[in-house]
Parts: structure tokens; sequence; C-alpha cells
């Protein structure tokens, strides 16, 4: 049997380090051409895309090839994945290409992975945006002593911890990809940013992620000590080893892993690191950041809030429905009044991922099917929005929605492309996006019909945010300034292309993905509602009161 | 007036006609580093000045290299439960053994640091008698005079840090305190560059040194008033009976909550516990950079191998006396000492708090008394005097751009990740296995401490430890900053190269660091001591006296 899942992690993995070591291996050109770039960079301003020299341009040619490796060993990654996707069992509802050895004995840790339906598509999900994502940075950090190829690197590692992280079948597995996600993260903020606040953007956005972590290492501990093993398999289910704890304890392991998840969704009020690190990031880094990594937090909610302590599950349904209402609302209406435009797809995303948490915790099979699916269309329609945006600002150098206006004109690709990211993001039918809010709100309304009412609040708002902003910078007359705006070229084109296909095939035929994620939705909605009902009851006596 | 009967129950630690039996074998390290510190004096005295120094560095590593050999053959021929040697001063077993042995290998890596040589000139002053800015200081640095002393000094230190956790009573625990702090002292004081800096800090380790050692010497006289005795079985045994047979009734125990409190500010004074914590900054700052990493690495490690061992052993059976004083200072430790690091600019003061939060973080798994917490502290200190010594051997590259001193002020490491990517990435890994970022060491060290805690209860401590952690984030994280996000300026530093032996050491730092991060399994399975192996956490450390004693 292939170890499908260890191959992805450690694919990019060994990228990572023979991509680092490609980018050090210079040659003396590059020596000379350094001390230009060192003097370049001591002029401050390097936000914009300087114009790359000529004798800079044959002096990166490693960096070059290094980073042509990355390209290859992202693309590889995604053919693994694929090929994996490929052989997975729709029917089944367990974890598939399991794989357990013993990593530390002393803690009952292993290194165990495997995946169900949820996992696998965001897996996918995340081998899909890694080379759309280099394709677009690829001329970014030309001006750099390493010509960006330590991006690149960082990419590959990044992506190791993704598919890990989704892949863990062992809470401390799964702990050591969270936490250790957060560096390749840092850096690619603070170092390889933009703007003049992204140290204080890359600090802010790892100091709230590790007090989230540490946070739930004690729920990490609590979870041993109650339960001997790490494994997940062997914690869940009615004969698990987490079966028999009392509620009170369940409600305090919950509440530490929820915080950390919560932070790293971002839900409201825990989001305000979301639009300083969106905004200091190079698009790139945002379409990750916000595309996969805050995935992590949706999808820990489902797999280990709601698996591992069912038995809490019923004192926080209406507490976290709550939540997720203020950030659908809070996140439009801030969006609505942001000027940046990478801050306003922040704030966007906050407003989408409460539709995804509402899904989760409404208890409903069609909303947590939803809420599923939506983490993969967020994905792409974000993954999108971001890149465009990226290739406008990387054209003036500016996110500022004030500096732009009547781009269609010079640049209508760019602004066709820009259109359709934001219709996805606003759930036009037949993009996406559309079929998981829609699947979202029903599970809702049957859970409750005051919060699904409230939730479509934050379609009416997205419209508003999604065209105004298109407005703004597409519509109109086009400034002098703007004139020259070149369109998209063809490596830009490929890198977004993909990703607007895939809103549209998606928002067409979803079934696909939906059978991959139908059965582990089943299973989750089985045990968040299987031994609650008094729970029920509660919530309909509540529900009645609303 | 606590009545007591004098006429009965109380014996000195060693009350014999007959000559102990000597367990050469087992004796045999202490006696190879005591020979060999006793022979480098020797040198000092008889051999001419221009031949010393080769062969003090010869001899001080030879006499480690050797007593590390000795611990390794001694785990593998020792009996599971250990030995006493001496008439019982000293007991040995498998912990004892590595805590003996980490210290060899900690004390050996600085040694390499303590031998480093730039420009023909190593850490030390030429002169340390000589007036900071004298003439005669001058001279001395012209003639190129040389302390080799600093070797015979190294190596009685460690021999004291060898005893300390091996004692088996007070009063040989005492000895072991000042033959491991005395040399110590003056070390501090013989820096080369600020040596003002230096002296005051020799100065202010030495008094506050020695206040600890009296409060520790008079928590000894409770404590023998209370038992009767000063063996550490003997101790344990009374109080398992309620004190020696003079107390009838159980009314001494007044003396023991008074022993138990004065030993353990002894104890904490070394470990740096707030509120004994005061003399580290100081001291991390003004000693020689490879003495601060010493202490930093082989003295931290001692330090909790003997309170460990108290607290476990004689202390074993009284939990209820000390635990709630534990908490206290665990927690203050770990609080106070996160949110004054905060505001840190030098380097060195930062790694001096940040070691205090660490010693709390240590606490918590000796708050846990159990053999998971006995096994989570050994494996923290490991991990930590790793890292340590590779931090602070990047401390010693850095310098200022005109006088070649060491840089400590971080505004200005500005710019060091772009041109020294190296050099600032493993001290970046370093702050990061400090921060407990999983696949360091410290991830696991800090999981295997915080696990102990809250299977033994403690989780509140647990949840201090976890938000003082992400305060400590805080400022190693900002090191990070400045070194890679931030342009360099004018000011900014020089790098001198490692060369082989500095270079070695942080590549073992690395090495360490990510291996034991990484591969914990067989550190944690062969070397530490678990519940299988033993039958109740006290008796992971103790003697065969107290074996016998609680033997059904």
């Amino acid at each position: 049997m292939i170890p499908w899942l260890t191959i992805a992690i450690a694919l990019p993995a060994i990228g990572a380090v023979a991509v680092w070591a490609l980018s050090r291996s210079r040659t003396p050109a590059a020596d000379t051409a350094q001390t230009n770039r060192a003097e370049a960079a001591a002029g401050g301003g390097t936000d914009t895309i300087t114009r790359v020299r000529p004798a800079q341009r044959s002096a990166s040619a490693g960096a070059e090839n290094a980073k042509r490796a990355a390209f290859g060993f992202s693309l590889a990654t995604l053919a693994v994945v694929v090929a994996m996707a490929l052989r997975f069992d729709t029917g089944a509802s367990g974890l598939q290409f399991e794989q357990t050895h013993d990593w530390i004995p002393r803690f009952g840790v292993h290194y165990a992975v495997g995946v169900d339906g949820i996992a696998l598509v965001l897996i996918l999900l995340s081998a899909v945006l890694v080379p759309l994502v280099m394709l677009a940075a690829w001329r970014e950090h030309e001006d750099r002593q390493d010509g960006g190829a330590g991006y690149f690197a960082l990419i590959l590692a990044l992506q190791a911890m993704m598919v890990g992280v989704f892949a863990a079948a062992d809470v401390f597995l799964f702990y050591v990809f969270f936490e250790a996600m957060l560096i390749p993260v840092y850096f690619m903020i603070g170092r390889y940013g933009r703007g003049e606040q992204r140290a204080r953007a890359a600090v802010k956005f790892l100091l709230y992620s590790l007090a989230g972590g540490l946070i739930m290492l004690v729920a990490v501990i609590g979870v041993y000590v109650a339960g001997g093993t790490f494994l997940w398999t062997e914690l869940t289910g009615s004969g698990g080893a987490l079966a028999g704890i009392d509620t009170e304890l369940a409600v305090w392991l919950f509440l530490g892993f929820f915080i950390a998840f919560a932070i790293k969704a971002p839900m409201w009020p825990v989001h305000t690191w979301l639009p300083d690190a969106a905004q200091a990031s190079r698009p790139g880094t945002a379409v990750l950041l916000v595309g996969v990594l805050d995935k992590v937090g949706t999808y820990g909610m489902l797999r280990y809030c709601l698996e591992l302590f069912p038995s809490a599950v019923s004192a926080f349904v209406w507490p976290v429905v709550a939540l997720s209402l203020v950030s659908i609302v809070y996140g439009a209406i801030l969006a609505i009044g942001q000027n940046d435009m990478m801050r306003l797809v922040a704030y966007t995303s906050v407003s989408h991922f409460g539709f995804i948490t509402l899904g989760i915790f409404a208890l409903t099979e069609q909303a947590q099917a939803g809420a599923a699916l939506y983490m993969v269309n967020h994905g792409f329609a974000t993954g999108a929005l971001f890149l465009v945006v990226g290739f406008l600002v990387s054209r003036r150098g500016s996110a500022e929605i004030a500096d732009y206006g009547g781009v269609q004109k010079v640049a209508p690709v760019l602004a066709g492309a820009f259109l359709v990211a934001g219709l996805a993001g606003l759930g036009l039918p037949g993009l996406a996006p559309f079929v998981s809010e829609f699947l979202v709100l029903i599970g809702a309304y049957a859970f409750s019909p005051v919060a699904a009412v409230i939730a479509v609040l934050g379609v009416v708002l997205a419209a508003l945010y999604v065209l105004w902003m298109y407005q703004r910078t597409m519509t109109g007359p086009t400034p002098e300034r703007l004139s020259g705006l070149k369109d998209l070229n063809v490596r830009e084109k490929w890198a977004v292309g993909p990703l607007l296909a895939l809103l549209i095939v998606f928002g067409l035929y979803p079934q696909p993905m939906l059978d991959a994620i139908d059965p582990a939705v089943e299973r989750t909605v089985q045990i968040g509602t299987a031994d609650a009902p008094a729970a029920d009851g509660a919530t309909a006596e509540e529900g009645g009161r609303e | 007036m606590i009545p007591l009967n004098t006429d009965e129950g109380f014996s000195g630690p060693v009350v014999t006609t007959q000559a102990p039996t000597l367990d050469w074998w087992l004796l045999a390290p202490f006696l190879v580093v005591f020979g060999a510190g006793v022979l480098a004096v020797l040198f000092e005295a008889f051999v001419p000045a221009a031949r010393r120094r080769g062969l003090q560095i010869a001899v001080a590593f030879l006499a480690l290299l050797t007593t590390f050999v000795l611990f390794v053959l001694q785990a593998g021929s020792l009996p599971e439960e250990g030995a006493t040697l001496v008439a019982g001063v000293l007991a040995v077993d498998r912990v004892v053994l590595f805590f003996q042995g980490t210290v060899a290998v900690l004390a050996l890596i600085s040694l390499v640091l303590i031998t480093e040589r730039r420009d023909g000139r190593d850490a030390f002053a030429a002169q340390a008698a000589t007036v900071p800015g004298s003439e005669q200081e001058r001279a001395h640095i012209m003639a190129g005079s040389q302390h080799t002393e600093v070797y015979p000094l190294v190596l009685f230190a460690v021999l004291g840090m060898f005893m300390f956790p091996a004692a088996n009573d007070f009063l040989t625990m005492f000895i072991a305190l000042e033959v491991m702090s005395l040399p110590l002292y003056l070390l501090c004081g013989l820096a080369r560059r600020r040596r003002l800096f230096s002296q005051e800090a020799a100065v202010k380790y030495f008094l506050l040194g020695a206040f600890s050692s009296a409060f520790f010497l008079f928590g000894i006289a409770m404590v023998y008033g209370y038992a009767g005795s000063v063996n550490f079985a003997e101790v344990r045994a009374a109080v398992e009976n309620g004190g020696a047979p003079a107390f009838d009734g159980g009314n001494g125990e007044p003396l023991m909550l008074m022993g138990v409190g004065l030993v353990a500010i002894g104890l904490l004074f070394k470990v740096g516990a707030v509120p004994f914590h005061n003399w580290k900054p100081d001291v991390y700052q003004g000693a020689p950079t490879p003495i601060t990493a010493l202490m930093a690495s082989c003295t931290l490690v001692a330090a909790f191998g003997a309170l460990l061992r108290v607290f476990f052993v004689p202390f074993g059976g009284s939990l209820e006396l000390w635990e709630p004083m534990l908490w206290t200072i665990a927690v203050l430790t770990m609080v106070v000492a996160a949110i004054v690091a905060v505001t840190q600019r030098d380097v060195k003061r930062l790694l001096a708090y940040s070691s205090v939060v660490h010693a709390g973080f240590i606490l918590t798994a000796v708050v846990a008394a159990s053999t998971d917490g006995l096994a989570g502290a050994m494996f923290y200190l490991a991990a930590y005097g790793f890292t340590t010594l590779g931090a602070f051997a990047v401390l010693t590259l850095v310098r200022t751009r005109d006088g070649g001193q060491e840089l400590g002020d971080i505004e200005r490491w500005a710019g060091l990740g772009r041109r020294h990517p190296g050099l600032a990435g493993a001290l970046s890994l370093f702050l990061l296995a400090f921060t407990g970022i999983p696949l360091t060491s410290g991830f696991i060290g800090k999981f295997a401490v915080f696990e102990a805690a809250v299977a033994a209860g403690a989780t509140p401590l647990v949840v201090v430890g976890v938000l003082s952690s992400a305060v400590t984030a805080f400022f190693y994280i900002r090191i990070i900053v400045v070194m890679f996000f931030r342009d360099s300026e004018e000011e900014g530093p020089t790098v001198v190269p490692a060369g082989m032996l500095t270079g070695g050491v942080i590549t073992v730092g690395v090495a360490a660091t990510l291996t034991l991060g990484v591969f914990p399994g067989p550190v944690l399975d062969t070397l530490l001591p678990s519940d299988e192996a033993g039958p109740e956490p006290a008796a992971v450390m103790v003697d065969e006296a107290s074996l016998e004693r609680t033997a059904p």
C-alpha cells in the first residue's frame, strides 16, 4: 500500500529544504548584485515591485532555478494528492489512507495520519492553491538578496504542514503541525510582507495564534490525562477513551480547543489580527493564510471540538451561533467601510467564517455539509479575489481603493477576473460559494429561523461591499495616472484562471465534493447530537423563546 | 518551649569507629575531577607561564571526558536501586547519574567556549587583581598575562555540581553547594571587558550567595533538630514517624516547617526562583559570557538535581508541608519574571530572566511530586542546557563595531539576519525552543513538565504557565523581529567569524535542540525513570537505607 499522505507531507518538506539549499548556492556575480540590492533596500520603499536591473536578472539565475524547482515540487504534490483523491472511497465514513507508527511512546504519541472526506477536500484545496500562489508571486521578490527563493521555500514548508495538520489522526501530531505552521507564515509576513507595519502585523499574528495554541496545549494535555492516548480513532466514538469523562471536564477541554480555533478561524471578537496580517501580506501569503490556514480553525471545531467532546456540545451551541451571527454582520459592515482592498477582503472573510461556524454549530446535516463545502469554496473564491487584488497592487504599489478607478477600460481581463471572484464571494448562483451558502442557510433555518434570517443579512451586505468596491475601482472614467496600466500577462492568467474555472465548475456541479464530504458529516452530526436528547429540548426551548 | 529529651535519638552524620568501606569504582568520577583540579593548581605553581595554558586545557578536557565515560559505564553496571558511598554521605542511582552525565557534557561544551580565543585573547581579564583602567592593568595586558587559574576553578565548580545532586545528607549537600559556588563567585569577576560590571556582579553574587548559604545551613540545623539526623533516609523516616523520638506527640512540626522553608530558600536561590532571583540578571550580564553559559546550563541542572532530591527524598513524606509554598513560588516565578523580562533591552539580561521563567516551568514538575514530574524536569533541564549554551555561544560572536566588545543591546542587532542568516537562524531556533514551538526540544520539555503537573492535579499552575509562556513569546519573538525584519543601521553589530570551537558549540546546540525535539523517544524511554520501573515517585531518588525501610 502506498503511504499517500506521508508522501504528500514529505514531498513539499523535502522540496523546502532543496529550494533553500539551491537559493543559497551563489555565483560570484550574485554577490556583487547583492550589494547593489542591499543599497537599494537601504533606500527604503521596497514595497513596490522595483524594476529589475539587467545585471540582477542574470545574477538571479540561481534564484530562478530554485523557484522553478519549488514550482515543480508543488505540482508533484498536487499530482500525489489528486491521485490519492481518485482512490478515495466516498462510501466509507471513517478515516482512509491510515498509517500509524509510534513516535514518542512515553506520551502515547503516534505518527498517525488518515483522512475523511472533509480533510481530503481541504488537502486538495491547499494542493491546488500552492502552485497558483507561486505563479502569482514569481516576480514579487526579485529585488531581494535571494530573489524570492526563500519565500518559495517557506511556501513549501507551509504546504507540508498544511497537509500534515489536516491529515493528522493523533491529537499531539495535530498540535505539532498546528503550532509549527505559524513559523513559516510569520516569516512570510514579517520578512516578505508589504508595508512599514509588516513586522508589527507578523508579531501580532504570531502572538494571537501562540496564545490560543498555548491554551489549547493545556486541553491537549487534559485529553491525554483523561484518555490515556492521543490516537484520534481511540479517543472518539461511543466506545472511545473520552466517552466516559464527565461533562464539566468535557466543557473545559472543549473550551480550550475552541479558543484556539476561534482565534485561528477568525471569529469575532478575536479576529483583530487578521485584517492587519492580510494588509501586511503579499497576496500569495494572504491566499494561503485566509484560504487554508484559517480553515484549520473551522476544521478543528468540526473534527476535534465536536467529535472529542460530544457531551459538551450542547452547552456551546447557542453561544457559538451567536458569535457567528455577530461575525457575519460585523465583518460585513466593517468590510464596507474599508479603504484598503486587502483589509476589505480580510473583513469579508470574517463574515464568511461566520457562515462556516454557523453551519458547523447548527448541527444539522445540510448545515454541516454546507460548512465543509464552504471551507473549500471560500478558499477558491477568496484566493482568486486576493490574487486579483494583488495583481492590481503590484501594478500601482498601493492597495488603497481611492487610488484606482476605471480600470476595466485599460485592463478588461483583470477587471473581469475581479468581478467573477467578487461575485463568487457574494454568493451569486452558478458560482461555487452559492451552493455552500445556500446549504448553510437551509440547515440554519431548520435549526433556528431567527439565526437564518440574521445570517441572510450578511448575504445582502456582501452584495454591497463587493459591488461597491468593484464600482469604485473598475468603473468610471480612467484617471490619467492609470492609463498605462497593463492587463494580466500570461503568467497571471494562469495563476488566477484555474481558480475561476473551479468556481464555475463546482458552482454548477458540486456533487463530487458533496459525495466526499457527506459520510464524514453524517458521522459528526450523529456524534454531535446523539447523546444529547436533553440538549435538543433545551435548544428548542431557547429557540422558542427567541 | 518544645519539650526535648536530649538523651535519645540524635546522631551525627557519621558516628562510627570503623573505617567506612569505599566503593572506589563509584567514587572514581569525583576523584578524577578532584585530582585534576589539584593537579591544575600544582601546574599553576610550577609550570612556566608560557606552557600553562595548553596543559591546563588538556587536563581539564581529559578529566571531564573521563568522568563522562565513567558515568556511562556506571549507569550500565549500577544495580537498579542505586548505591550509597562513603558511609552513606553520597548516593548514586540512575537519576543522579543522568544529572551528573548531563552536567559533564554541558561542562565540556562550556569549556570549549572558555578556551576560545579571539586575536590571542580569551574572555578573561589579563590580571583580575589590578584596578580597572590603571597603569598596572595596561602593563599586564601589554605583557599578555592570562588567568589560567580559570581551569582549576572550573574543575572545582564542576566537582561541586557532581556532588550536589548526589549528596545523601544535608551536610554533604551544603559542602557541595559551597564547592560549587565559591569558584563561580571568582569566575564571575574575571571578565576582560567592562571589568567594573564584572566585579560588581561577582560581589553581588557572593554576598547574596553567602546569605542564601546561611539560610540553608540554618535550615539544616532546624531539620536536624526535628529529625535527629541529617541523613536523607533518616529524615524521611523521622518525618513519617512524626519527628525524632524526642518529640512525643508530634509537636516538633514548627521545627520541620522552618527547616523546610530555610533549606528551600538556599536551593531556590541557586535555581533563581522569584523572589530569590535578583542576582541572576546582574550576574549573567556581568560575568564573562562563557562563564554565564556554564552557570546557565550546568549550575541550573545541578541545582535542580539537588532541589528535586531534597524535596523528593528527605521531604518526600511531607508533601502537604511544602506543596503550598512551591505553588506560590512557581506562580510568582513564572509571572513576575515573564513580565519583568518584557522590559529588558540587554540580551544577556533577557536570557537571565528567561532562565528564571524556565525555572518556574520546571518547578511545576517539582510540585507534581511524581515520577513523571521527575522525568519531565530531567528532560527539560537537559534540553534547556543545550539550547542555552548555543544561545550564549551566539552572543559571544556579536560585537560592537568599534571596540570589539560584546553587543548586548537588542535594538542594535537590526539587520543581523540579513547579513548573517546562518548565525541569526541558529539563534532564532534557540529562541523558538525557549518559546516552546513544536519540533524543538523546548516544546517536548514543556509538554513533559506540564503533563506531569496536570496529571497531579495542578492544572491552575499549568494555566498560569501557558499564559506566562505567551508573554515570554513576546520578547523572544522581538529579537527575531529585530534581527530579520529591520534594516541595519550605522551602529550595527559586527560578527566575528565563529571559528571551529564556537561554531562547533552552536552546531551541537542546533543538533541537540532539533534531535530532542523531533526524536525525543530514546531519551525519554531509556534514560529517564518511569512508573513501570519505580514503585513510587520518591523511591526513584532514594538510597538503599530508605528502600529497606519502605519495603514491606
